[in-house]
């Protein structure tokens, strides 16, 4: 009885580790059948364009003449510009909530709301930054004596900016809750300064995974798709000034990929998306290297 | 002793979950094939949604048949009409060489309605503007950059232009509109035919971009001194002014359902794949086009039923004749006689394995 027991035992156990695996792999297998998909169907084009796709800044459908390049700098000009203006929100959050209010109705209740951020859906903002941002851009830009388009790419960046500050100020409190209470204690009894104990202790202490809540802030900015098309101000050329219309990959592509009709202009949008898979998993990497550099060095 | 048991267990499970199975997937099909002769698909462009919409509900009241339309846009509606996943296509352009030959057959192009492109600006005091042909052209490259500029003010001599600059607002997104739209700019300015010329998607010399009709009028209305192109009909229901156009032959026409019907009474093709802007017509307003429902000639392809070649051809009939009373209450200008005319014509030769299905 007993060794039926065990084997029955040994029999779900073995059986589970095989379905997690199974799980694991199955993730990697449609990851590389994506890549895949994305690099067969963009042959036509890269076979085409070649390399000049990257520096190529034309965009002309009707000619047949396709460059990535507006679309790169517009997907990073905003991605980027978006995730400093975040920081400087979400990482005195993160503290804020990590540090000093950690418990309580009302530090629920601010974690409940930025929260809250991450769940409203991105064509909302999007018409939000169009119907009260974009106004109040315009009013700066006629301050400034910039055309007062209202869309552009500094809009874009602040709608993202609001967008992606949930992700990274979420993990960046949890970490910093984390951080041992003794490591502190033993600041304090040094004679350390609640500042001196921030800067000193927690921030180094949770660098790492502060870091890391940013680089998901930096993916969910890069792939965001409606409320950027909404407000970027779809003009597919290289932008010269932070106020320009501009356009990125991911808006590019949801805005002419139902009506493209030729197969080369097809092809060339699939090279888009290509591209911006390519870009996501680089600076994924890159992150992912610097905190492992951060984490090694403490 | 019991691993033999619990394999007899899984074994009889896993028999009943696969009796399950395939009784799921053979009462499921059961029901696709049920319905199938019983519904139509379609999709494509986004300007006659609402009179389509209108129409496949009073037509499934009729008859019974449930016609599914996606507006997806002119060019997606081409695509799945040429991947054959759809019965007919709606598009607001005519198919290019290259998308036929990809097509692998005769596409029949039977014009549903007609529409108009109208110049909506945004002013203060939203005055009643005039604009030329060349001027528009002049505009949309970029050319003419003040809404006060010496040539807007000399065909509009009684409206005090203000000294702002013109944002031009297009569509981000392909479509018809555009089409039509550079189609009329392609023929009235040699300018815009080298650099830009005609087509769904196009790199636009200045501006920004608009999703969709309702983005463009969106942006026009939020910016003041743009200047952007839209529908009629969205002009009409968001109250948006809209500029008269000086027309080949010479006078300046208001949009409006009898412009566009009368723009439409011109020399037509028996094909119909005609493009109505600069027409000939003397009040005809001048950057109208048609909107056509594109469905294979030969109906017997992809292993497509008689019955449902003959429900497609009933649907098309229905849509040119009893169909078009619903054109006008939606501010779409219905088919002319002439027109009505030559749809019948080509509905008439649609075949089934080579026999007509309709006399």
């Amino acid at each position: 009885m007993k060794a039926a027991h065990f084997s029955k035992v040994a029999f779900a156990e073995i059986f589970f580790r095989k379905l997690l695996s199974l799980a694991g792999v199955f993730i990697i297998i449609i990851l590389l059948a994506i890549l895949f998909t994305l690099f067969i169907s963009s042959f036509p084009a890269i076979r085409t364009f070649g390399l000049y796709f990257f520096s190529g800044s034309t965009w002309d459908p009707v000619r047949s003449e396709f460059g990535a390049l507006p679309f790169l700098i517009g997907t990073l000009a905003t991605s980027l510009l978006a995730l400093a203006i975040s920081i400087i929100f979400s990482l005195p959050i993160a503290i804020f909530l990590g540090e000093y209010f950690t418990q309580g109705g009302k530090a629920t209740f601010i974690k409940s709301m930025i929260e809250l951020l991450a769940g409203v859906p991105s064509v909302i903002y999007g018409f939000w930054g169009l119907f009260v941002m974009a106004p109040l851009v315009r009013k700066l830009e006629l301050s400034l004596g910039v055309a007062p388009l209202g869309v552009g790419i500094f809009t874009a960046s602040l709608i993202l900016a609001i967008m992606i500050i949930p992700y990274s100020a979420s993990l960046g409190r949890e970490v910093i809750s984390l951080v041992p209470a003794d490591l502190k204690e033993a600041a304090y009894s040094l004679g350390a300064t609640r500042l001196e104990v921030i800067q000193k202790v927690i921030l180094p202490y949770a660098g790492s995974g502060i870091l890391a809540g940013i680089l998901l802030s930096l993916g969910r900015a890069l792939g965001e798709t409606m409320a950027v098309t909404m407000v970027i101000g779809n003009r597919n050329s290289i932008p010269n000034s932070i106020f320009s219309p501009a356009n990125t990959l991911a808006s590019i592509i949801a805005n002419e990929f139902t009506e493209a009709t030729d197969s080369l202009y097809l092809a060339s949008l699939v090279e888009l998306a290509l591209v911006l898979f390519l870009v996501t998993t680089f600076l994924n990497t890159l992150g992912k290297w610097i905190i492992h550099r951060m984490a090694v060095n403490r | 002793m019991s691993q033999k048991i619990t394999s007899l267990k899984e074994a009889k499970m896993q028999k009943t979950f696969k009796i399950i199975t395939i009784l799921f997937i053979l009462f499921g099909f059961g029901q696709i094939g049920f319905t199938a002769e019983k519904e139509l698909l379609g999709a494509g462009a986004t300007f006659p949604y609402p009179l389509y919409s209108k129409m496949f509900d009073v037509y499934h009241k009729e008859s019974g048949v449930k016609v599914n339309y996606q507006a997806i846009g002119s060019g997606g509606g081409i695509r799945q009409l040429i991947n054959k996943t759809v019965d007919f296509g709606g598009s607001d352009a005519i198919m290019s060489e290259k998308d036929q030959a990809e097509a692998g057959g005769p596409i029949l192009h039977i014009p549903t309605c007609a529409g108009a492109v109208v110049i909506t600006y945004n002013l203060p005091g939203s005055p009643q503007l005039k604009f030329t042909p060349d001027i528009i052209g002049d505009i949309f490259l970029g050319k003419i950059k003040k809404w006060n500029d010496r040539r807007l003010q000399e065909i509009n001599p009684g409206t005090n232009l203000p000294d702002m600059n013109i944002t031009v607002v297009h569509r981000s997104d392909g479509s018809g509109t555009t089409f039509i739209f550079s189609d009329y700019l392609s023929k009235v300015s040699n300018e815009w035919r080298g650099q830009v010329g005609k087509g769904t998607s196009l790199k636009w010399p200045t501006g920004i971009g608009g999703k969709g009709n309702p983005g463009v009028a969106g942006l026009v209305q939020q910016t003041p001194g743009s200047i952007g192109y839209v529908e009629l009909i969205y002009a009409l229901q968001n109250k948006m002014p809209y500029g008269m156009v000086k027309n080949k032959k010479g006078n300046y026409i208001q949009a409006n359902l009898k412009s566009t019907t009368l723009a439409a009474n011109t020399t037509l093709p028996d094909d119909m794949k005609v493009s109505l802007t600069d027409t000939d017509s003397p009040d005809g307003y001048p950057i109208s086009g048609f909107t056509w429902l594109l469905v294979f000639q030969e109906q017997d392809y992809a292993r497509r039923s008689k019955e449902k070649a003959k429900e497609l051809v009933k649907l098309l009939w229905w849509m040119t004749h009893e169909g078009q009373v619903h054109a006008e209450p939606l501010h779409y200008a219905p088919l002319s006689p002439k027109a009505a005319e030559k749809a019948e014509k080509l509905i008439k030769s649609i075949s089934y394995k080579g026999s007509s299905l309709i006399q």
